[in-house]
């Protein structure tokens, strides 16, 4: 299997002036291969989102190391990342620019990566295929595409924002907790949108979620974090083995921990 | 009076777009503004003063306020400095900038040729007009141009949401000094053809002209709703306008207008208000009523 993402050693501190410091993630070691479908769980300030932090480069590690496809990207600014990096956040209103509309947040997608430039950014050539990207998704977003997205219902904006996230196949995905601010029909939908998404465009994807039946259900490893460390890492096979009841037996235990 | 009235506000309008330009867009409270302006003046008339042709004297004056806006930019994006106080700071030293371009604090165009003379056999206002207007088409048709390119739409998305622009690969901090170079060249060029209206340039020729190119926008927002880009641009002309007919109206019912700064707050702090008092009172717009 071919390795996409290596994280080594990674390390975030934050320094804090009156307390000691709070380490975030905890010398993380994690290797993710090409095609991998990664669910992330873990409680509150397990390390989560700094994880997906680190490696878009929206916040640089303390120590350690990122690699994407073999390519050392520890310090890379994540406007040069966010080429192989695609993310999806929780809130609805972080995906889009709200007074654009939505082919004009779909075009800004598909420059990727691209250079920007001052030429006529011919909206009406892609029209078409926008609609045709919109209608398959089902939910009657191809009937907006002038709409602001600000004026767009949290379902309808968290589906484009995914695929604003995959229209351009990125070399990784990122969930943020994607269907969280969602009701649950909607958030049922949205997932199963995803699991189609992600499988008929062999993305590699990491998903972090908090809802334990959709971390077994989808994808083909799973990762427990806990305290800025790898508490769990179960491989498909082991994963097929898991059941709601020993997830729930291990966040018990998370519970029962002091807080600090 | 009331042509005079209109040319007024088909000048101040320049400043007002290139206001929108980072107030709005950006959503950047740029104060660089009260500099970039003035020192547009500033270079303007020494130009033409020194022999120059007003048209490439006003040229130099937007490359003079794109210098300024350039400052604001590399203080915000680089050295991380708020974006306020970068404007102050930078504001605060063109003063001294201003004084070394005149050589003076006060530089006077009598008896110099300005753009208006081109079309002097009009009459007395109609050459502010058509000037006005000619400048005011070519810089809305250009900042159209660029709004609807590929950069220009990288520059839209940084303004409405930064974090969602930079993961999709947008350089917002190139984007935002972009952004406060055209603006501050545009408001400098709003300065120079006022230099030339009023026939002097002034060292203190920047205070309070936010609050009148804040004015034009807010004005032309408060009549006109839910508009398009282009149709937005335009009604910071009118509401430009519309502020100086006001403005006039104030100094017709006989208020003093040595006071003059008074009113001009006053009727911005009060169009500032319109829209939660539209809301209390519910009343409409001119565009129509709002359910």
């Amino acid at each position: 299997m071919e390795t996409l993402l290596e994280l080594k050693q990674a390390t975030k501190t934050i320094q804090n002036d009156s307390d000691s410091d709070n380490t975030i993630l905890d010398h993380v070691d994690l290797t993710i291969d090409k095609g991998d479908f990664v669910t992330v769980l873990g409680g509150n300030g397990a390390g989560k989102s700094t994880l997906f932090n680190s490696i878009t480069g929206s916040s640089f590690l303390t120590s350690g190391e990122i690699k994407l496809s073999g390519k050392t990207v520890t310090s890379m600014q994540e406007e040069k990342r966010a080429r192989y990096i695609a993310r999806v956040f929780q809130d609805p209103k972080m995906g889009t620019a709200p007074r654009m509309t939505v082919a004009e947040n779909l075009l800004l997608a598909l420059k990727r990566g691209k250079k920007r430039q001052v030429l006529p950014r011919k909206l009406k050539e892609q029209r078409e295929f926008f609609k045709q990207l919109c209608a398959s998704i089902g939910n009657g977003l191809e009937k907006h595409l002038d709409t602001p997205t600000g004026h767009l219902s949290g379902g309808q904006r968290q589906s484009l924002s995914l695929l604003m996230a995959t229209v351009t196949q990125p070399d990784l995905l990122l969930l943020d907790e994607h269907t969280a601010a969602l009701d649950p029909k909607t958030s049922k939908k949205l997932m199963a949108l995803t699991n189609r998404i992600i499988h008929e465009n062999d993305l590699t994807c990491l998903m972090i979620t908090h809802r334990m039946e959709d971390a077994l259900a989808y994808g083909n490893r799973l990762i427990v974090l806990e305290n800025g460390k790898i508490k769990l890492d179960l491989n498909k096979e082991k994963k097929a083995k898991l059941t709601l009841e020993d997830l729930f037996v291990l966040f018990e235990e998370e519970k029962v921990e002091p807080a600090v | 009076m009331l042509v005079s009235a209109i040319a007024q506000g088909l000048l101040w309008a320049v400043l007002g777009i290139g206001i929108f330009t980072t107030y709005r867009i950006l959503k950047f409270p740029d104060l660089t503004a009260e500099g970039s302006f003035p020192l547009g003046s500033a270079v303007a008339v020494t130009a033409i003063v020194n022999g120059l042709h007003p048209l490439l004297a006003m040229l130099l004056a937007f490359a003079a306020g794109m210098g300024a806006g350039l400052v604001t930019g590399l203080l915000y994006t680089k050295g991380k400095v708020p974006v306020i106080l970068s404007g102050i700071l930078v504001m605060t030293g063109s003063h001294s900038v201003m004084l070394f371009v005149m050589q003076r604090s006060n530089l006077s165009l009598l008896n110099f040729p300005r753009v208006y003379d081109v079309f002097s056999f009009l009459p007395n206002y109609f050459d502010v007009v058509v000037v006005g207007l000619i400048i005011l088409v070519g810089v809305i048709s250009l900042l159209l141009f660029f709004f609807y390119t590929s950069l220009g739409q990288a520059y839209i998305a940084t303004g409405d949401n930064e974090n969602m622009a930079r993961s999709f690969g947008i350089q917002t901090d190139r984007m935002k000094i972009i952004g406060l170079v055209f603006s501050n060249g545009i408001i400098a060029l709003g300065g120079a053809l006022i230099a030339q209206n009023i026939g002097y340039a002034d060292v203190n020729g920047g205070t309070g002209v936010i609050v009148i190119g804040l004015a034009s926008l807010i004005i032309g927002e408060v009549l006109f709703k839910e508009v398009t880009l282009g149709e937005r641009l335009i009604s910071i002309v009118i509401g430009s306008i519309f502020y100086q007919l006001l403005l006039l109206g104030v100094i017709r019912l006989g208020f003093d207008t040595t006071y003059i700064r008074i009113y001009s707050a006053s009727i911005l702090a009060v169009c500032l208000m319109v829209p939660q008092l539209r809301t209390r009172l519910n009343l409409g717009t001119l565009m129509g009523r709002e359910d």
